[in-house]
């Protein structure tokens, strides 16, 4: 690819007699070479190094899914570990969104869609649990903020409220709301308001209270379906630091289609296209020296 | 180019104020009715000041004493207490509208979320059916078969005998009269509460399953709870169209302006009860004595006033539902 | 993996998940669950008993002769005859009604879309037709019978040697069912209206024409489908209701003539309908013929059916007009 030059810095408006002034470009990466082809994602700030070893949480095998006659993923082997985050890219339609919904066998409610390969969650195979009780282990958050048309303490408590056996009052589930709350970063914004209607809250809040509503139930696995795609940036960007906290609890999972967002949280990455897995690998690689051309073609931007 | 004024042109303007005009005949002719027929029932209720609404004598002799009266206007009959009727009336409407309601929310339910998609495919059709099937049609089967069934098996000997002093229970019933009546407005809110359902947003029914809920506590807490402000638009309709019934109620539930005895035990089910609109079917030949016809007028104008009425609670029961995001329909 | 190359196909055996299962639900859940389940096949068997029940007895009763001859008074019920008249008679009345109904309709459902000034008048509108919509018929047939027993609406109808105007005939009866079926055509020509995209407006202003041009070219004829739904439904309505016939109608056997010329006086005379006339030989009435009650039944059952599920397919073809992007 030929190495590039430093980008300029944006031009903000032109002051004729003013003194020129040169500002640095900021240093991307840590030091592993990455200078080929890759300069837009190095002003991307860097994430940072597990804490503790990665544990496999889920084990994905030769997974295959089929809408009708219509293959969507096809044959995609992946684990899903505990204390780092996997990200899923790839283009439009290229069957990660499907995979992630597999995950929790959310594909169950399209009723054209079929599945064959082994999903496993802490060794036991996904189909021999009880759909409901899987779904507690694996949470979702999805694409736009659906909070539930009830007030703030409520959709939080929902998923504990109804999860089964006999129904607990509302101030026994109030610690864990709160609890919830705090670990999704949003507690501090709304402490007053927790009956207040989940309706009223900005989008941002919206889908922090989504991801608190998917934590209180407990989850081994959150799985986030483009979380920030409907978000503005400074929403996006509190979100992904909540991303990046979260990922020592539980296993989190994320598709994405902007691959900055994908760089700036991911410690695995899959890359996927029309339904096959192309690459997958740690995050410094697929972007820094990916080895399939397919893969460098996606993120030096030549198509998707 | 030609040059359009933003106020229309001059035809626009003529149609537009033609259009407005008829449709403003609608609210002439509320209106219209709404003062005909309470100047016609005025002498009616004011003879009667407000025992007009109490109980007291047996309504069709108090019905046959007006009948009776002399053509001298001033010597005109008008005492009534038409308590029987009004307690008929509530009792035929409310009993049909809740267990209505309770059936209508299981099948739709049912409809949208259990049933295997062959019987859905049949229960579909089968709701609209019911809901077109003429009252006339319902009065017919429900004299010809259920009266019969309950005169004549359901009710014995010793009970008829133990009541025979008051009334005749031959089966037209409170109990046959609300049961064909349940099945005329369950049909009408099973659509409404199904469109409904079914238009609660994907993101929630696909959230709640998302977090582990089994199908019926999702369908419960989260569908049927947004649908609120439709089940209370379908009880208002149910009720309006019960209140309403005339004809099917006038073959069915008895021709006796009687209130059935809660202290009757079992017995309370089988004594007849005619409501007011029933009562009006029943009477209308009578209409061309003047001192008759004030009074049928004057339960007419109770019919009107409880309708205006419902429409209202209905307004006024979906506004505080609007706060968490339920849209009314 | 560089090349693309065609998905492999599915790798045997493709299965789907275990489906979900009610062991892991509360015992009320389950309770719920079964309650369901009963509501649902009860509503299966009441729909099926009702119109087998008809269908069976129908049948049984109901010959060709019935349905060519008049009615006649008897005591003796072999000579009786059928039902003829009352058969015209609700042909007759379902026309007047949805006669008077579809063009008030139309343009009340017209105003409040395309127009709607002043926003307080056209939500008293909505009351209205919403308020029309809930009135019982029996109070609208009370209504009916006062107002047309004013002189004014003489005409309409037979007037006695006192004076006093009779106020029941078709044309009184046919006026207030077209308030029964006014709200279903307003309802469905709204629909139907609101249907159409806003660019196909945009695009015959911007032609120069005029918006009463535009509604009478345009907006009339692309609605076509809805207004003959809710015609179709109106007139289902109105076949079925009989409060209003019992009371304004009168009840005469076979069709009389009122006053006027020749073809007015069969609309300013009275008459009965189907439903009166199942009404009266029901053991509720003064004739006792359930088995003419029940043939006439039928026939109306099956008229009323077919105007509300012919619905489906008048609208259905015309209904699917690409309006296009």
């Amino acid at each position: 690819m030929g190495s590039l030059t430093e980008p300029p810095p944006p031009v903000r408006r032109i002051v004729l007699d003013a003194e020129p002034r040169v500002v640095e470009a900021p240093v991307g990466g840590n030091g592993n070479g990455n200078g080929n082809g890759n300069g837009h994602l190095r002003h991307a700030a860097r994430r940072r190094d597990p804490v503790s070893p990665p544990r496999e949480r889920m084990q994905i095998e030769g997974l295959t899914i089929a809408y009708g006659g219509k293959v969507a993923v096809n044959s995609v082997s992946l684990p899903v570990r505990q204390g780092e985050v996997l990200a899923l890219i790839g283009p439009s339609g290229c069957g990660k969104t499907t995979l992630l919904r597999s995950l929790n066998r959310l594909t169950e409610l399209t009723p054209t869609a079929s599945r064959s390969g082994r999903i496993s969650l802490d060794g036991e195979d996904v189909d021999t649990l009880e759909v409901t009780q899987l779904r507690r282990r694996v949470s979702m958050v999805f694409q736009q903020p659906n909070p539930f048309p009830m007030s703030i303490a409520d959709n939080v408590a929902y998923g504990l409220r109804e999860g089964g056996g006999r129904r607990r009052s509302k101030s026994d589930m109030r610690p864990a709301v709160i609890d919830a709350l705090q670990r999704a970063g949003l507690y501090d914004e709304v402490a007053d308001d927790l009956d207040h209607p989940a309706l009223r809250l900005s989008g941002g809040q919206q889908q922090r209270l989504c991801i608190a509503r998917a934590l209180a139930v407990g989850p081994e696995v959150l799985l986030l379906d483009e979380p920030c795609s409907a978000l503005d940036p400074r929403s996006t960007e509190t979100i992904e630091r909540l991303i990046v906290k979260l990922r020592e609890e539980v296993a989190v999972v994320i598709v994405t289609h902007n691959l900055q967002q994908a760089f700036r949280v991911a410690d695995h990455v899959a890359f996927m296209y029309l339904g096959e897995l192309v690459e997958y690998g740690l995050a410094d690689q697929v972007f820094g020296s990916p080895h399939a051309k397919r893969t460098r073609d996606y993120i030096a931007g030549s198509f998707g | 180019m030609r040059y359009l004024p933003a106020w229309g042109t001059w035809t626009d303007r003529r149609v537009e104020r033609l259009l407005g005009a008829l449709a403003c005949t609608v609210l002439a002719l509320i209106a219209a009715m709404v003062v005909f027929v309470f100047t016609k029932a005025w002498p009616s209720f004011a003879h009667n000041g407000l025992s007009w609404f109490g109980g007291g004598g047996n309504v069709d002799r108090q019905l046959a004493a007006i009948f009776d009266s002399p053509s001298n206007p001033q010597d005109y009959v008008y005492t009534l207490h038409a308590w029987p009727m009004l307690y008929a009336t509530a009792l035929l409407s409310g009993i049909a509208v809740i267990c209505g309601l309770v059936f209508a929310l299981l099948c739709a339910v049912f409809i949208v979320e259990f049933a295997p998609e062959p019987m859905r495919r049949v229960l579909e059709p089968a709701v609209r059916l019911l809901a077109a099937v003429p009252s006339v049609v319902y009065g017919l089967i429900g004299i010809l078969v259920l009266v019969p069934l309950v005169g004549n098996h359901v009710v014995s000997e010793s009970m008829k005998r133990s009541v025979a002093y008051v009334v005749q229970l031959d089966g037209t019933s409170l109990l046959v009269g609300a049961a064909v009546l349940t099945v005329m407005v369950t049909p009408i809110m099973i659509a409404i509460v199904v469109d409904a359902l079914r238009a609660v947003p994907r993101g929630w029914t696909e959230g709640a399953a998302a977090l582990g809920v089994n199908r019926w506590r999702a369908m419960w807490t989260i569908s049927v709870r947004a649908a609120r402000p439709a089940i209370v638009a379908a009880a208002v309709l149910a009720t309006a169209r019960a209140l309403g019934e005339a004809i099917m109620l006038a073959m069915v539930a008895g021709s006796v302006g009687f209130a059935p005895n809660p202290l009757d035990g079992m017995l309370f089910f089988f004594e007849p009860a005619r409501p007011l609109a029933a009562t009006i079917v029943d009477n209308a030949e009578g209409l061309s004595v003047v001192p008759f016809g004030q009074t049928i007028y004057a339960f007419a104008a109770v019919l009107l006033v409880s309708s205006l009425f419902l429409s209202l609670a209905g307004w006024a029961a979906k506004r505080p539902l609007k706060r968490y995001g339920l849209a009314a329909r | 993996m560089t090349a693309l190359r065609a998905p492999a196909p599915p790798s045997p055996p493709v299965r789907h998940g275990a489906v979900e299962s009610t062991a892991s639900w509360s015992r009320l859940d389950r309770v719920g669950l079964a309650l369901c389940w009963a509501a649902g096949l009860a509503l299966c068997a009441i729909c099926a008993a009702i119109l087998l029940f008809m269908l069976f007895k129908g049948l049984q009763f109901l010959r060709p002769a019935l349905l060519f001859s008049h009615p006649l008074p008897d005591l003796d019920q072999s000579r009786t005859g059928g039902f003829l008249d009352p058969l015209i008679g609700t042909f007759v009345l379902t026309l007047i009604g949805i006669a008077f109904a579809l063009p008030i309709g139309v343009a009340t459902a017209v105003w409040l879309t395309e127009y709607g000034r002043p926003a307080g008048l056209a939500r008293a509108v909505e009351s209205g037709i919403e308020i029309v919509a809930g009135t019982p018929s029996i109070v609208l047939a009370i209504f009916g019978l006062i107002i047309f027993q004013q002189h004014v609406f003489g005409f309409l109808s037979f007037t006695a040697q006192g004076g006093s105007v009779f106020g029941r005939s078709f044309l009184t009866a046919g006026a207030m069912m077209a308030l029964l079926a006014l709200p279903l055509v307003v309802g469905a020509t709204r629909e139907a209206l609101n249907a159409i995209p806003a660019h196909v407006r945009e695009a015959s202003y911007a032609l120069g024409a005029s918006k009463a041009r535009t509604i009478r070219r345009v907006l009339l004829p692309g609605a076509r489908g809805g207004i003959a739904t809710g015609a179709t439904l109106g007139m289902g309505r109105i076949a079925g209701d009989t409060a209003i016939v019992v009371i304004l109608l009168g009840a005469s056997l076979q069709m009389q003539h009122g006053d006027g010329p020749p073809g007015y006086s069969i609309l300013s005379g009275t008459g009965s309908t189907l439903t009166t006339y199942v009404y009266n030989n029901s053991p509720a009435g003064e004739g006792n013929a359930p088995d003419k009650a029940y043939a006439a039944a039928f026939v109306l059952l099956a008229i009323v059916i077919l105007l509300n599920f012919a619905v489906g397919s008048i609208g259905g073809s015309e209904r699917r007009v690409a309006w296009g992007r």
